[in-house]
């Protein structure tokens, strides 16, 4: 019986596609993916996957709400089941993904961190370590699941390295798929820099393998990606080239790399966030043509095998504030998509939303814990028993919601 | 010859003549410049970079009395004049903080103010362009310091400081706050003591924006900067502090907190003389809880300020903080993983010298750990591009800091630019990954081959002024290159011209240490 890594090294030798001296292997082609995207800003998610089911919903956001279902209305709610409808800007992009069921949405879904603090609880969801200790902010719960599965193509498609992917026995790389032009390092000067490194170490950390990783890693994806690249945004990658950059990412996945993480910045939407139309409604769109893409480039064979994770750090305020806009709040929507994904469904605990269910009067409760969710998918996904899964997120149950 | 008359002031005035004389030997070639290898290797740790000036400076001298300046260098040594030209035409030095913030913040209010779409789209275009370059007047007067001041070991302790202080520019509108908060509340007391520079930091009004605690008052709490003081900025994660602690000292931080009003707020009687203002920086009695408190065993009775002037004495005093600090001291100057012992002796002298930091940074001088650190430290990047521009460049001045602020933010390592409070790690896992390395690669060769935008002026319609960076200099070739490894020298060799050489040289394993 050969296992996954010898495969995948019999895999490089008899095809090597041989990058700055190195060879690099393919992921196989029914591998397990996965592909994390956080929405930095706490995105609404109750204007996205709404709750048009609800009578308060309507009451609490007088300017805000979408329209119950009503085929007449092009700006009404698309339906999803009795309680739930999504937003008219994902009809061509998510809604033929829900139709086929590769798609779920778990609702009240978040942490336990209720600083409603943007940085805070990004870390508290990229860390995975449970709330009540003390953080150890080098060791991200996506390295951890690097060494728990034993990937050895994962990788950060940010331009710093992520909190998510800090830690772990080996380098992760980092690229920024909005600052990417023709490298200036050449070949022959890479390959020089690559020999005063060979057998460099730095305590633990193998220097000479990291400069030849960081230099094949390039070349991987500047071949993969052409010129016109998407003009930067705050380091994370803006939703107006989202779509461009997701088509890239969904490229790179079905050739190269097999565990990935990507941010999306931009939901922060205090003030005039729209309702069917607007600001919002733009930024949602964007995301919801990023995915299908995705979807697309990645191509049959590999997304009947891939997981794709949409997740923010809170939901906000379930009234809608002074400024037409929401504040800080806490319960959100996390989506889960793949070809393999027991999809159409909303999933997860529920609970009637009305002002007395809010939580603190304020926003929709946590009944799903993301690390519980989390946990649970990947132990379904990768085949993870109960020790391995301890490791990526420590002192939690997983909850088995059958989403893979 | 252009006279690099600046790192003479890296020594104490009568050195300074001893230090002239070994100059004009120099420019004879007629001794190799530089001490030992050992005390080359000490200039480079406690610089920003060795320079072939700097290095010819210390010819005749031991480090040791280089430390021993550098610790006494007060926080107004000079600039070059070229560089202190520079920071003097700025808005930020030009117009006091207070000033700065009150304007922008009628700016962005008479720009909200606006119905119609187009003229409130210019006036908040206006307002991000005033307040950004106020944070990137800032971010340049730093980078001019680090590479020119004499007062090396100070700023290379600002940027540690305001570090382990961290607050993040982008967040509301600590743009136009966070070079008077760098240069006021933490380079004063960089080499000074740590109770002063903990207050001094807390009473700025960058921090208390940052961590939200304008915004913490007597029945909303708000946690956020009471936690941060003692889990990152005093005592560590993991001390002994409870978050019974954490709370009741969010509750002495009440009504801390920011005012941009001219006028006093309104009071009763009673709390009138318990109200506290200086510049933008308010204590609030009307939002204090006067309720007794009791943190980190002391029973701390209800009064006001004074409440947050007993709970810094107890943090500075506690021997957690003392080890923390110097944990991070010792990460910082030594390099990953510092020896137990090192931290613990640091950790004495901090006790015993009531939070010293000079007498804190002396202890790790001394060290034989330090000695032993000395050339592996792996160089983080905003070390990375300071020190290559220092080696490139010596003494002259840029005249455009915004390639390094590029390359820093490239390497991820902007000024300003973290966003969590838990500032930039110090340990070389989180520079060294295989992206980091390879950016900082193209870097080096942006800085080996050209002037790289460095002297263009930051103007419209201006050229470059002729300069061509100069790494195969004296010090190269009188010790440099005696200490590069046989593939660092074969690598060299093949260099096809100057410029190759150059980024070859910028890239090598020994440039990335110090």
């Amino acid at each position: 019986m050969i296992d996954r890594r010898t495969l995948l090294k019999t895999a490089a030798i008899a095809a090597p596609l041989v990058l700055a001296g190195r060879a690099f292997a393919a992921p196989q082609a029914g591998g397990a993916r996965m592909l994390v995207v956080f929405l930095r800003g706490a995105y609404d998610a109750a204007n996205i996957i709404a709750p048009t089911g609800s009578d308060f919903y309507a009451t609490a956001r007088p300017t805000l709400a979408l329209k119950k279902p009503d085929p007449a209305n092009p700006d009404a709610a698309l339906p999803l089941d009795a309680d739930w409808s999504l937003h008219p800007a994902l009809k061509d992009s998510i809604l033929p993904l829900w139709q086929k069921k590769q798609i779920a949405f778990v609702p009240f879904a978040g942490t336990d961190d209720m600083s409603r603090s943007h940085f805070e609880t990004q870390d508290t969801i990229e860390l995975g370590q449970p709330i009540s200790g003390t953080r150890n902010y080098q060791s991200g719960f996506m390295a951890r699941l690097a060494g728990a599965i034993g990937t050895d193509k994962p990788i950060a498609f940010t331009d710093q390295m992520p909190l998510i992917f800090r830690g772990g026995s080996r380098a992760i790389p980092n690229v920024a798929l909005n600052g990417i032009g023709k490298p200036a390092i050449d070949q022959r000067q890479a390959k020089l820099i690559e020999a005063m490194y060979k057998g460099q170490h730095l305590g633990a950390s193998d220097l000479g393998g990291s400069v030849a990783q960081g230099f094949s890693v390039r070349d991987t994806v500047y071949k993969s990606i052409s010129e016109e690249m998407m003009a930067a945004n705050r380091g994370a990658v803006s939703p107006k080239g989202f779509e461009l950059s997701a088509r890239r990412i969904g490229r790179l996945m079905r050739d190269q790399f097999n565990l990935a993480f990507v941010d999306v910045g931009g939901w922060d939407t205090h003030v005039n966030q729209g309702g069917a139309q607007g600001y919002l409604a733009g930024r949602i769109g964007e995301l919801g043509r990023g995915l299908a893409g995705f979807a697309d480039e990645i191509g049959p064979d590999a997304w009947a095998s891939t997981v794709v994770l949409v997740v923010s750090e809170f939901g906000r305020t379930f009234r809608e504030n002074g400024d037409k806009g929401t504040d800080h709040g806490h319960g959100s929507v996390y989506w889960v998509m793949g070809g393999g994904v027991a999809g159409g469904r909303i999933v997860g605990p529920q609970v009637k939303i009305a002002a007395e269910t809010l939580n603190q009067n304020r926003d929709l409760p946590v009944l799903t814990d993301y690390r519980a969710l989390t946990g649970g998918l990947l132990a379904r996904h990768y085949g993870l028993e109960a020790r391995r899964l301890q490791m990526v997120f420590p002192g939690t149950a997983p909850v088995d919601l059958k989403l893979v | 010859m252009l006279m690099p008359l600046l790192p003479l002031a890296l020594f104490p005035s009568p050195l300074r003549l001893g230090a002239l004389a070994s100059l004009a030997l120099l420019a004879g070639a007629a001794a190799p410049p530089g001490g030992d290898g050992r005390d080359m290797a000490i200039v480079d740790r406690v610089t920003w970079g060795t320079t072939p000036s700097s290095a010819a400076a210390l010819t005749g001298h031991k480090a040791a009395d280089l430390i021993d300046a550098q610790l006494r260098m007060p926080a107004d040594a000079s600039l070059p004049a070229a560089a202190q030209a520079q920071i003097d035409a700025m808005e930020i030095a030009r117009t006091p903080m207070a000033a700065l913030v009150v304007t922008v913040d009628a700016e962005n209010r008479a720009a909200n103010a606006l119905t119609d779409p187009d003229a409130k789209k210019a006036a908040r275009d206006a307002y991000n362009k005033h307040i950004g370059a106020l944070s990137t007047e800032a971010a340049t007067r730093s980078i001019l310091r680090d590479l020119y001041s004499p007062a090396q070991l100070r700023e290379q302790m600002t940027w540690f400081w305001f570090n382990q202080f961290n607050v993040q520019a982008a967040k509301r509108d600590i743009r136009a706050m966070v070079g008077d908060y760098e240069d006021q509340a933490i380079r004063p007391h960089a080499l000074g003591r740590y109770r002063d520079l903990l207050e001094a930091t807390l009473r700025h009004p960058a921090m208390l924006r940052y961590l939200d605690n304008d915004q913490n008052a007597a029945g909303h709490i708000n946690e956020n900067y009471a936690r941060e003081i003692m889990e990152l900025h005093s005592m560590g994660v993991g001390s002994g502090y409870t978050q019974k602690d954490v709370q009741e000292l969010a509750r002495i931080l009440t009504g801390v907190g920011v005012d941009l009003k001219p006028d006093a707020p309104k009071l009763k009687p009673a709390l009138q003389p318990l109200l506290v203002r200086a510049g933008l920086f308010e204590f609030n009695p009307a939002r204090h809880d006067f309720g007794d408190k009791v943190f980190l065993g002391h029973r701390i009775k209800g009064s006001g300020f004074d409440e947050v002037e007993q709970a810094l004495d107890l943090i500075a005093a506690s021997p957690a903080t003392a080890h923390h600090v110097s944990e991070r001291l010792a990460t910082y100057f030594t390099g990953d993983a510092p020896p137990a012992a090192l931290v613990s002796d640091m950790a004495a002298t901090f006790q015993r010298s009531h939070g010293d930091i000079a007498a804190v940074l002396r202890t790790l001088f001394k060290s034989r750990a330090f000695d032993a650190s000395l050339g592996t430290a792996f160089k983080d990047p905003i070390h990375y591009a300071v020190s290559a521009v220092r080696m490139a460049y010596d003494g002259r001045v840029i005249v455009n800091a915004g390639p390094i602020l590029n390359w820093l933010n490239r390497m991820g390592e902007g000024l300003y630019a973290h966003e969590t409070p838990d500032g930039y790690p110090l340990t070389s896992a989180a520079w060294t990954g295989p992206g980091q390395l390879g950016v900082r690669f193209e870097i080096a060769r942006q800085i080996g081959s050209s002037s790289a935008g460095l002297f263009k002026p930051p103007v419209p319609g201006a050229t470059d002024q002729p300069a061509f960076p100069q790494l195969q200099n004296a010090l190269y070739f009188n010790s440099l290159q005696h200490r590069l490894s046989a593939p660092t020298h074969t690598a060299l060799d093949q260099a096809v011209s100057p410029q190759d050489w150059n980024a070859l040289f910028l890239s090598s394993p020994e440039f990335m240490r110090r």
